[in-house]
């Protein structure tokens, strides 16, 4: 079983994925490099956090043109797990591989910070390892991360239990008060319709080995691994 | 050569935090007569066409392609000789 990290002129967490699937999760994993059309025998998809292109124009809006993108959106069309992290996240919206964009933080200020977020949906390949409402732990460090997507379309995610994560406070409570960034409805991290593509502002893979100070995130990449290794099962 | 000029703009509707802190500013040294910034971003690009209706294809397929995400922008542009 193959993961791939997709890296781009400008990606910075990708060291620390390749560290949470390697070291972590103990399996073997690729860098990816954007300019690819063929990704090889890869079975999951990270694209990591970062300032790829420099964050110009918009964040994303350059990666998403690059060719591996192309082969990434025929991999997930193909049912393949792909999650985005931060900077991942956008290059994803802008690829409209998922709904929405990410727009300036509410408060004008770049946000790195430890972030108590709150489980919404644990039935997914991505966050089967916590409960629904679980309280977990993960840092954000972003400047765009306010969520955005037309009422009725956020309407349509939060019927169909397409919301994973929402910042909140430690206690779990979420509010305006709690909301870091200003997303709509506190949305933290999303996923598909077809629930094989999620992207998320926080950071799992800076949570997922405990002597960097937290380990919630590591739950992300066991779910991941659990899916997959029933998927080879059946 | 033609001269494209494109302008790109939060759709309305939409929260511009920083036309709030532009506004606030303005307001701070005495411009309390503005009652709305918005802040957008505009490009100008020099393109090797000659044709203006061939031109104005081209670069709303730019616009519409990378130079503006129509989730959350809407743009506009003009186009002239260079």
């Amino acid at each position: 079983m193959n993961w791939g990290v997709l890296l781009f002129p400008g990606s910075n967490c990708a060291e620390d994925c390749f560290h949470a699937v390697d070291k972590i999760l103990g399996k073997p994993v690729k860098y990816l490099w954007h300019k690819d059309t063929d990704l090889g025998d890869v079975d999951a998809i990270i694209i990591p956090g970062g300032f790829s292109y420099g964050d110009h124009l918009r964040p994303g809006a350059i990666a998403h043109l690059s060719p591996a993108m192309t082969a990434v959106k025929e991999f997930a069309s193909n049912g393949g797990l792909v999650i985005g992290v931060c900077n991942g996240f956008q290059i994803l919206t802008e690829s409209r591989m998922l709904p929405g964009s990410l727009l300036q933080n509410r408060g004008l200020k770049f946000l790195c910070q430890d972030q108590s977020l709150k489980v919404d949906n644990s039935d997914t390949p991505f966050t089967s390892e916590y409960d629904s409402g679980d309280v977990v732990v993960f840092p954000i460090a972003h400047n765009e991360g306010n969520y955005y997507a037309a009422p009725d379309t956020i309407a349509e995610m939060e019927a169909n239990g397409q919301i994973l994560f929402r910042y909140c406070s430690p206690e779990g409570e979420v509010s305006e008060e709690t909301n870091p960034n200003g997303s709509i409805n506190s949305i933290a991290g999303i996923i598909n319709r077809t629930g094989n593509v999620v992207g998320m502002m926080p950071h799992p893979e800076r949570s997922a080995d405990g002597v960097l100070g937290l380990s919630d995130g590591k739950g992300v990449f066991v779910s991941m691994l659990n899916h997959l290794e029933a998927q080879n099962d059946s | 050569m033609l001269k494209a000029i494109v302008t790109v703009m939060l759709k309305k509707g939409i929260f511009d935090p920083q036309g709030r802190a532009v506004q606030n500013g303005l307001d701070s040294i005495g411009f309390d007569q503005v009652k709305k910034v918005r802040v957008g971003k505009q490009l100008e690009m020099e393109l090797e066409m000659t044709d203006m209706a061939t031109a104005e294809a081209s670069v709303h397929d730019m616009c519409d392609k990378m130079l503006a995400n129509p989730v959350v922008e809407s743009y506009s542009f003009e186009i002239k000789e260079a």
